[in-house]
């Protein structure tokens, strides 16, 4: 346990101090303020007398000609941050040298993956949470409506789940960097990871879809529901895409399902009136899509541990 | 006697290749054991299989009386291991460095302190205390590693290459430090090539060739038994070499064997007896055209090892 702390320590001390850290931390408080900022300005116009939760539709509120909204440019971005906190953590060790004068001191195996780990996912935890307060704080000011509680208590699950996501891609990156004996190598492989889950995921899930179940303008709505349906199924490969929708179901509590097509269709063939979930019904929707990314976060971790436990220092 | 260190017929094989081949090794407490070999002669999985980070394949060690395998973390609380190509962090400064090995090992902030500006100060590093480890050179590289050994108080340290590639003056400081520390009762284990280094601070080496130790003993010990002869060796050009100067030679009062190598003479003996030789060729009226005497090292030792 002391082991571990002492790993923690260093390690999230190296974070602060690090170049990279204050790099990413200026990128996405700028990218975090610019969002709100033009979310403020649409607010008025997006908000309408009926509508309940005014402070969390400045999380969801995106300008004209800027497709950003806050939850989406969380979603692209703390992948790099998580990526950024571990892609050299334990090959950057083995190439300096220090891993072998490091194991060689009385701790176990485990301490330095898990002190490494928990310094990044403390180090994002900040970073999201900062973030995520400042916004909230700058929203206050700029639209003048106060949160009610239950919107501070779903901001908070907000901030959890952004750090679970978080925490994902942080365990791919130390994953990578416990395979990969170049720290280049294993920056690389974490960022193609992210492209490809971006990118082609949904792509390929689009395609796949359409090529199943053609949608054209005089498809049914069955057909519609159908290809959407393995639309989704598909791009819930990429933690993404779990993510954006556990956040929409979250921040936009008059949704009752992750998928925004099946609830207009739901809406027009039973005759539903959208009325917003309580937080209990909001979190029984997105609990799926949060343990997937909790189970994904450990079975990364799991495959790091047997390496990294089973690994031989060699002589060279 | 109880041994510090001790190896039963210790086997490690990689992917089939044979790494170390049933080693016995034994060191005794308080010595300071040089382990010599060519590259790849299977020192440093030795000393990595000595420490736990290594599964031996077979056999059997222990280091003050544990398993490394078994009880990795025992071994390492009391066991120091400087690596062969030693890295530190080079964000940090020395005593950052030297304050997270402390921490890694539970030394309260007290006593690393106290510790660390010693250990600094022994190694000669105390005015760059607050430099970062990126500035330093090679040499000064290796004395942080030695003190980065001493501050965790280890009952035996493993030195692995101390001496590689840091220049002569640096090679001596090194030496220097590893004999104080040897001074202190602390076992010393040293892996090396470069013998005529080692040969000054060992009490006892070993040495090892594919992963078998071939020769063990101290470095007396070891010339008298692979060359056959004493300490020194008189080399003495002979003319004309007749039979009768290699008689009287050999007659010579310690003389323990006598070669000929072309018109020279290489006469073995324990002490310095180059008068009496002279004497002997003159007297079988021959002339002694020039002569010199030479200790034996380890690298005769060695190099006689392994031209065979």
């Amino acid at each position: 346990m002391k082991g571990l702390m002492a790993v923690f320590w260093k390690e999230l001390s190296d974070h602060f101090s690090s170049l990279r850290f204050i790099i990413l931390s200026v990128l996405i408080y700028l990218a975090g303020i610019g969002t709100i900022y033009v979310a403020a300005q649409n607010i008025r116009a997006d908000v309408t007398a009926t509508t309940r939760f005014i402070f969390l539709r400045l999380f969801i509120v995106s300008g004209e000609g800027i497709p950003f909204s806050f939850p989406l440019f969380l979603s692209l971005f703390i992948p790099v941050v998580g990526i950024a906190l571990g892609f050299d953590a334990i090959n950057s060790e083995r190439t300096s040298g220090n891993l072998s004068r490091l194991l060689s001191q009385p701790l176990y195996r485990d301490s330095v993956i898990n002190g490494k780990f928990l310094a990044g996912l403390v180090t994002l935890s900040i970073l999201v949470l900062s973030i995520v307060t400042l916004v909230a704080g700058m929203g206050l000011r700029m639209i003048g409506v106060p949160p009610t509680a239950e919107e501070l208590l779903r901001l908070f699950i907000f901030v959890f789940v952004s750090i679970v996501y978080g925490g994902f891609w942080l365990a791919l990156a130390v994953l990578f960097s416990v395979f990969f004996n170049r720290t280049a190598t294993s920056a690389l492989a974490s960022i193609a990871v992210w492209l490809f889950m971006f990118l082609f995921v949904t792509m390929i899930a689009s395609s796949v879809a359409n090529a199943i179940v053609p949608v054209d303008q005089n498809a049914t709505v069955d057909a519609i529901a159908r290809n959407d349906e393995i639309y989704r199924g598909i791009s819930r490969i990429s933690p993404g895409t779990l993510y954006g929708e556990s956040v929409q179901v979250l921040l936009m509590p008059e949704l009752s399902h992750p998928s925004s097509t099946l609830m207009l269709i739901s809406i027009y063939t039973a005759g539903m009136i959208p009325t917003p979930l309580s937080l209990g019904q909001s979190l029984l929707v997105v609990w799926p899509q949060v343990t997937s990314l909790i189970a994904l976060t450990a079975l990364c971790f799991a495959a790091s541990y047997i390496k990294f436990m089973r690994e031989e220092i060699r002589s060279t | 006697m109880q041994y510090a260190i001790e190896t039963v017929d210790l086997v490690k094989t990689y992917k089939g290749k044979v790494a170390v081949d049933r080693l016995n090794l034994r060191v005794g407490e308080g010595e300071v054991f040089g382990f010599l070999g060519p590259n790849g002669a299977g020192k440093t999985t030795t000393i990595l299989m000595l420490l736990g980070l290594t599964e031996p394949t077979s056999g059997s060690a222990r280091v003050c009386g544990y398993d490394p395998t078994r009880e990795p973390l025992r071994v390492k609380r009391v066991a120091g291991y400087l690596p062969e190509k030693v890295g530190f962090y080079d964000d940090m400064t020395a005593r950052q460095n030297l304050e997270y090995t402390a921490a890694l090992n539970g030394i309260s902030v007290e006593d690393a302190e106290k510790k660390i500006r010693e250990a600094l100060e022994l190694v000669g590093l105390a005015d760059v205390a607050e430099h970062k480890v990126g500035t330093f050179s090679h040499g000064m590289k290796q004395r942080l590693g030695i003190a980065d050994v001493m501050i965790k108080d280890p009952k035996v340290a493993f030195f692995d290459e101390p001496t590689a590639g840091i220049d002569p003056e640096g090679t001596d400081q090194v030496l220097r430090l590893i004999k104080d520390m040897a001074r202190r009762n602390v076992t010393v284990l040293i892996s090396s090539h470069q013998l005529h280094q080692v040969q000054k601070v060992c009490t006892r080496v070993g040495i090892m060739a594919n992963g078998r130790l071939v020769a063990e003993g101290s470095v007396d010990e070891l010339g008298r038994r692979l060359i056959g002869g004493g300490k020194f060796r008189i080399e003495a050009q002979v003319s004309p070499l007749s039979d009768r100067v290699i008689s009287t030679v050999k007659g010579v009062k310690g003389v323990s064997g006598v070669e000929v190598s072309g018109d020279r003479l290489l006469i073995s003996c324990d002490e310095d007896i180059r008068p009496q030789v002279a004497r002997a060729i003159i007297d079988s009226e021959s002339l002694l055209l020039q002569m010199k005497i030479e200790e034996y090292s380890l690298d005769d030792i060695y190099l006689r090892y392994f031209r065979d």
